[in-house]
Order: C-alpha cells, then sequence, then structure tokens
C-alpha cells in the first residue's frame, strides 16, 4: 500500500461523494411548490396521514401549485437537529414547517422564521384562536411567527386492572409525590411482572424526558427554571434536587423500567404500543395525546382502553395550593423566511388549520383544541373521554421558559437524570454539573440564580 | 535529462481540473472547519457568528466530560484497533501463509464479508446480538451469566465490535505485505537453526515493518474518527460510559447546537491523529516510507 495509491483512491472516493452529494441538491426549486416539513416516528403517524390529504385539498383548491411533503423520520430530537440543518442554507429550508413553540425563539433568532402578522390579519378565522393560543406563537420581538395546531397536557395514566389486583383505591387521587410512591411500592409488591411507574428519563427520551418527566416535578415544588423578574435560569434550587431524587428513587427503588431500558429512545413508543395494551405497566407519567395512539387510526388501535385505563392529575410535592400540576407545549405551523412565496405558504397553513382540518388533527392527534368552535363542536367533545380531564388542567399547567438558551438547559436536564438513574452520580453531583453546564451555555454566573 | 517537449505551463494545465477539485472538497471544508473553530457558530438560536479567538479550547481544557471522551478515544483506538484489528490482522495473514486455496478463500472470505457490511447494520447486528434479549444472551442464561452487554460493559462491546468488522483491512495489508518476501530468507533462517518465533521477530517483521505503519496509520485514523458503530450501538451511554470524542462532538454540535465548540474538537481530534502518526513512524524506525 503505497501512499501514492492511497491518495489516489483517496481522491476517487472523495470525488464520487462529493457528486453523490451534489445529486441531491440539484432539484430546482420551482416557484409553485410548497415544501412542507414535519416529524413522523414511532406512533406519531396522524399529522402524516392528515397531511397527505390536506395536500391533496390544496392543490385542488390552488391550481398549478403543487405541495411537496418532506416528512422527517426522526426522534423528537434528531427531529429538532434536522431541521435546523434544512433551514441553514436557503436551497434546502421549508416553507412550511412543523414548529415546536419551545424552539420559536431559538429560530427566529437564527433567522429561520417569518413574521405572518401581516397575512393573520386578513384572516377572518384568527379570531377563533384563544389568547394563550396566539400568545403560543407570538415572539420576544412580539410579532407572531406561527399558528397553534392544539395544546396539551400531562397526567398520570394508570391501568385499572393492575389498581385492583394491588388492593388500590380506584379512581386514584394521589395527593402528594409520597401517595404516588406509595402506589407504586404496592403495586410493585403485589402484582409481579409489572413495571410500576414509568417516568421518562435521560437523553433517550429527550425533551419527553425533560417535559414529561422532569418538569412535571420540578413545577410541582416551590422552584420552576427560569426567574422571570430578574431573567435568570435558576440552577440548583431545593426543588431541583428533589425532583432528581424522586427520579432517583424511583430507578433505585426498582419501581421504574430498568435504566437501560429506559434510555432506550424507542422506550416512548414501547410504553404505549405494547406495555399499557398487554397490562404490564402500571402508571405512566404522559401527555394527554397519549390515547391518540389507540384509537382506530393510531399506530396500535385498542379501543379497550377506555375502560382500562384511568387518569389522574399529577400532584405537587407536599399537596401544596393547587394540589395538582401540569406543563404545557404544543406545536405551530409557521412559514419559513427564505418560502419563495409566503403568503401560498401561510394559505397552505390555513388550509391544514381551518376549522374541519383542525378538528379532524385535534382529535386524531390527541390534542386540546386552541380555537373555540373546535373545542365547542360535539364531535370534538365526544370523540374521547379523556379530553375532559385533560383540557381541565390547562388551569393548573405551566409553560417551559421558551427562551434561545432553553434546548441547552433541556438537554443539560436530560443528562442529569441519566446519570441519576444510571446511578453514575449522586443528586447532589448531578445537580453540580447541571449548574455548570447551564452556566456557561447560557453565558456565564450573571445569567443564572441559585436563589428563588 | 530537460529533454521534455511539452511546456511546463501544458503540463500543469492537465492537473488543474483534478487541482480545482481537491481545494473545492478538501480545502474548502478543512479551512472551514479550522475557521469555524475559532467561532461560536451555531445551528440554530443566533444568526451571528462571532470570532471568540480560542475561547472553545479553553472551554474545553476545562470541560471533565472531553476529558472523559478523549480517554474513551485512547482507549477504543487502542484497544479496538492497534491491538485488535492489527493483531488479530496479522496473525491471521500469518497463519494463512501457505495453507491451501480452500482454507484461504474460506477464512479470508468470512473475514472480508464482515468488513463488507455497512457500518450502521453491523452495528445494528451487534446491537441485537450483545442486547438483553440477544442471541448471547439466549446462550449465556443457560448458565445463568446473561446481562445486558451495551449496558454493563459499554466500551468492550464496541472495541469487540470494531475488531470484528475491521479486522479484515489488517488481514489484507498483512497478506499482501507478506507476499513479498522473498521465501529463501525463511528458508536460509531455517538452516541457520532460527525457529519459527525467531524468523518472524528478524525476517518477517522488520520486511514488512513499512507495511505496519501505513496500516496502524490508517486504522487509527479511521478508528479515531469511528461514530456509526457505537452510536448504533450506545448513543455513547449509558451516561457517558461509551461518548467518544465524536460522540461527544456530535452531542455539543447537533444536540446543544454548539456548532463551533464541535468544530474545535475535531480539530483537536486530528492533532491527536498526526500525533498517534508520528508515533508510529518513530518507533518502527522507518526512513523512507
Amino acid at each position: 500500500m503505497r501512499p501514492k495509491h492511497v491518495l489516489a483512491a483517496l481522491t476517487a472516493l472523495a470525488l464520487t461523494t462529493a457528486s453523490a452529494g451534489c445529486g441531491g441538491s440539484g432539484g430546482d426549486d420551482s416557484d409553485k411548490t410548497i415544501t412542507v416539513a414535519y416529524q413522523k416516528f414511532g406512533a406519531f403517524i396522524q399529522l402524516d396521514a392528515q397531511l397527505q390529504n390536506v395536500k391533496k385539498e390544496y392543490e385542488a383548491a390552488h391550481a398549478g401549485w403543487t405541495v411537496e411533503l418532506v416528512p422527517i423520520e426522526a426522534a423528537e430530537n434528531d427531529y429538532y437537529t434536522k431541521l435546523s440543518l434544512m433551514n441553514r442554507s436557503p436551497k434546502t429550508a421549508p416553507d412550511v414547517m412543523y414548529e415546536d413553540t419551545f424552539l420559536i425563539n431559538t429560530d427566529i433568532q437564527a433567522g429561520f422564521l417569518a413574521p405572518i402578522d401581516e397575512y393573520l390579519s386578513g384572516w377572518a378565522d384568527w379570531s377563533q384562536f384563544t389568547d394563550a393560543a396566539k400568545a403560543a406563537g407570538k415572539a420576544q420581538d412580539g410579532k407572531t411567527y406561527g399558528v397553534p395546531m392544539g395544546t396539551d397536557t400531562r397526567a398520570l395514566w394508570y391501568d385499572k386492572t393492575i389498581f385492583q389486583k394491588a388492593g388500590l383505591t380506584v379512581p386514584w387521587e394521589p395527593k402528594s409525590w409520597n401517595d404516588v410512591l406509595a402506589a407504586a411500592r404496592t403495586i410493585k409488591q403485589k402484582v409481579p411482572g409489572v413495571t410500576p411507574l414509568n417516568v421518562y428519563s435521560g437523553k433517550g427520551a429527550g425533551e419527553g424526558a425533560t417535559m414529561q418527566g422532569f418538569e412535571m416535578l420540578l413545577y410541582g415544588t416551590k422552584h420552576t427554571l427560569y426567574d422571570d423578574a430578574q431573567k435568570k435560569w435558576i440552577v440548583g434550587s431545593p426543588g431541583f434536587n428533589d425532583s432528581l431524587g424522586f427520579i432517583k428513587t424511583i430507578f433505585d427503588e426498582k419501581l421504574a423500567p430498568d435504566p437501560q431500558d429506559a434510555l432506550d429512545p424507542n422506550w416512548g413508543t414501547k410504553v404505549n404500543t405494547e406495555l399499557f395494551p398487554t397490562g404490564k405497566l402500571g402508571i405512566s407519567l404522559d401527555g394527554s395525546w397519549t390515547s391518540s395512539t389507540w384509537i382506530e387510526s393510531g399506530s396500535k388501535p385498542w379501543p379497550q382502553w377506555t375502560e382500562k385505563l384511568g387518569y389522574a392529575a399529577m400532584p405537587t410535592q407536599n399537596g401544596e395550593a393547587p394540589g395538582k400540576t401540569s406543563m404545557s407545549g404544543g406545536w405551530l405551523l409557521s412559514v419559513g423566511a427564505h418560502a419563495a412565496d409566503k403568503k401560498a405558504s401561510f394559505d397552505f397553513v390555513t388550509t391544514m388549520l381551518n376549522k374541519e382540518n383542525t378538528l379532524k388533527y385535534d382529535i386524531a392527534a390527541g390534542q386540546i383544541a386552541e380555537r373555540k368552535d373546535v373545542a365547542a363542536d360535539p364531535r370534538y367533545l365526544e370523540s374521547n373521554p379523556s379530553l375532559e380531564f385533560f383540557t381541565g388542567l390547562v388551569d393548573v399547567t405551566h409553560f417551559r421558559p421558551a427562551y434561545p438558551d432553553y434546548p441547552n438547559v433541556s438537554n443539560a436536564i436530560q443528562v442529569a437524570m441519566e446519570s441519576v438513574m444510571t446511578g453514575q452520580a449522586p443528586v447532589d453531583a448531578a445537580a453540580k454539573t447541571f449548574a455548570e453546564q447551564v452556566t456557561s451555555a447560557v453565558g456565564g454566573p450573571d445569567k443564572v440564580t441559585t436563589a428563588s | 535529462m530537460t529533454t521534455a517537449t511539452a511546456p511546463r505551463a501544458a503540463r500543469f494545465g492537465a492537473f488543474v481540473p483534478a487541482l480545482l477539485l481537491l481545494v473545492v472538497f478538501f480545502a474548502g471544508p478543512l479551512l472551514w472547519a479550522v475557521y469555524s473553530a475559532f467561532t461560536d457558530v451555531a445551528l440554530t438560536g443566533s444568526a451571528e457568528v462571532n470570532f471568540i479567538g480560542v475561547d472553545n479550547f479553553t472551554t474545553m481544557w476545562h470541560d471533565a466530560q472531553f476529558w472523559n471522551s478523549l480517554w474513551l478515544t485512547l482507549v477504543f483506538v487502542v484497544g479496538s484497533a492497534v491491538i485488535g484489528q492489527n493483531t488479530l490482522g496479522l496473525l491471521i495473514a500469518l497463519l494463512l501463509r501457505g495453507r491451501n486455496a480452500g482454507t484461504r478463500g474460506v477464512v479470508s472470505g468470512l473475514v472480508i464479508a464482515a468488513w463488507t457490511v455497512p457500518e450502521v447494520v453491523a452495528g445494528f447486528c451487534w446491537y441485537s446480538y450483545l442486547h438483553r434479549d440477544g442471541t448471547l444472551n439466549g446462550i449465556l442464561g443457560w448458565v445463568g451469566l446473561d446481562q445486558n452487554w451495551l449496558y454493563t460493559t459499554p466500551m468492550l462491546a464496541v472495541i469487540l465490535a470494531n475488531v470484528w468488522r475491521g479486522t479484515a483491512f489488517s488481514m489484507l495489508v498483512y497478506q499482501a505485505a507478506l507476499n513479498d518476501v522473498p521465501p529463501e530468507l525463511h528458508e536460509a533462517a531455517a538452516m541457520d537453526g532460527a525457529s519459527a518465533w525467531q524468523r518472524l521477530r528478524s525476517v518477517t517483521l522488520p520486511l514488512i515493518r513499512r507495511s505496519i505503519v501505513s496500516n496502524l496509520m490508517l486504522i487509527t485514523l479511521q478508528t479515531l474518527a469511528a461514530f456509526g458503530l457505537i452510536y448504533v450501538m450506545t448513543k455513547g451511554g449509558p451516561g457517558t460510559k461509551s461518548s467518544t470524542t465524536p460522540i461527544y462532538m456530535y452531542q455539543e454540535s447537533f444536540q446543544f447546537y454548539k456548532l463551533g465548540y464541535g468544530t474545535a474538537m475535531a480539530l483537536v481530534l486530528l492533532v491527536i491523529g498526526a500525533i498517534f502518526s508520528l508515533i508510529y513512524v518513530r518507533l518502527i524506525k522507518v526512513d523512507n516510507l
């Protein structure tokens, strides 16, 4: 193997790779095409199904236009990464994108999104959106960058049969974290072969671990993540350590799934398509959309869920008022900053989010409606027995601090959870690492506070 | 000597397209990477890019996780490439020397088959083999030794997988090199009463030392940058137990959106690769490679 040959081989390789790369970007962006980027992954297939229909509807109504759907098949964190990569070049940036509300300020600062205020003022339906919904798409600069598709809340789902076997009262109404732990311990003792309590944790579950897992605990303590008055991130609060402590307890006592299972990126899919339907899971801290997996159009139809499963609000740490807590997020459809025809792209958004399509989507994807006309529609109200319960949690819900640094903070939380659940670090050390990581990520010690 | 009739310029002209391609596809990205390493370029969250000098490198210096990743990378390179692939490749090549065509064909075929499997496929094969519900545990379960190898011994798992996958390359290099060793030398040494080990140490190894250096360099550089295999098998986990520098780099660049920091790490990795190469050249005393 002479150097000369190596060089020749490398050159050949590089040329092949490079020319292969050229093929991908060669596509001519015709003026009359709207590209729509969105996520399609695991049990989340409802958006894809609906967009296929809306594409036909839009193309039929707008002669000459083509809608090009770009489903990104990736887990949540990888979806954000891939979307950002697409957005970094005007050539690949989508015209319309499925955007998580917590990333909106981040992506605006990066110059990925276009404000849509001028189009919204001419859209009669906009008045149907609740004020909270309108605020979800509004950025720090006061402009609106997206139309909400629906929101969500989070709570404890539980298997009534397992509860009865364990001798626990149904309906279950835990009043504190200890009540939750006590129920899980009873299940572990009385019903072998069942995972007592699932709380998403670690990097595998991505933002799901931060929000469905950690923040559902943290926002039930006296502390939060961000001090709005001081405009600083809170690190090292007692509530933070207590929340990590809860995670440690459930993994140490084996109330939670095996860490190796919980760290699998496909864990969330497994929980809802396998464990719950086969009666192998006692309690799961999960989102209001969870039942969308089990309805007829879901990825694992399981009509019996309405009888088998119950839901209870997540209690605050020691039952502090208002006694329960929840977290809300939600997704938007946004218009890309590089969209060739922003009006046409916005028209696609309004087609997808008109009353009929929002109704269909909110039912299929288990979303809590943010359009008043949808929320009042009997078809919506009757579609899912859990809807009333989860809509009720809107009163006690919290929102994530959707600042550009949030994704970094969220990632640091996942790292802290993972080191605690795997036993690699005690709570104090993990909280200290978190404080260091956040301090460096948000730009120095003057951007964080320990008191709250 | 200078009887060439073609003018210099014309001869040079023939190289221009190739040179241009090299500049565009090699030098371009490389220069961009060097530049980015000194900026705070982010995947998202900021539209402007600031030149921040050596900040990324000072951060790295104080970043315990980076040092941990560097150590794991070292373990991975030494374990899977220098010791695993290199030694095993040489051993197989030596053992196959002088065997009949059938044996050579079957053994080489099997080893090379592992090499031709795409990285991701190899990763998933090992994932399903070592996983808690995997084949290995199916067998070990009989004696009660079953466990999730990816969880309990993540580094060993990825090192084994990389040895399995990469040995073929070393084997091919050494087979070619051994073919060039004149049999007469062996015979002469044997006549002088040299044992098999002495012949290997004093005759064969010195004669193939250039191949050893090239092989070590190539596999070291390949292994330093190994990403897909580890990512598929463990994603760097559990925790950070198999988070080698490329994995940590990916996490910082694409999950924490710090592209600048990630590229700075890539630059450090490049320097480490160069150091390894220098060590090999010195150790094996190759005067004219």
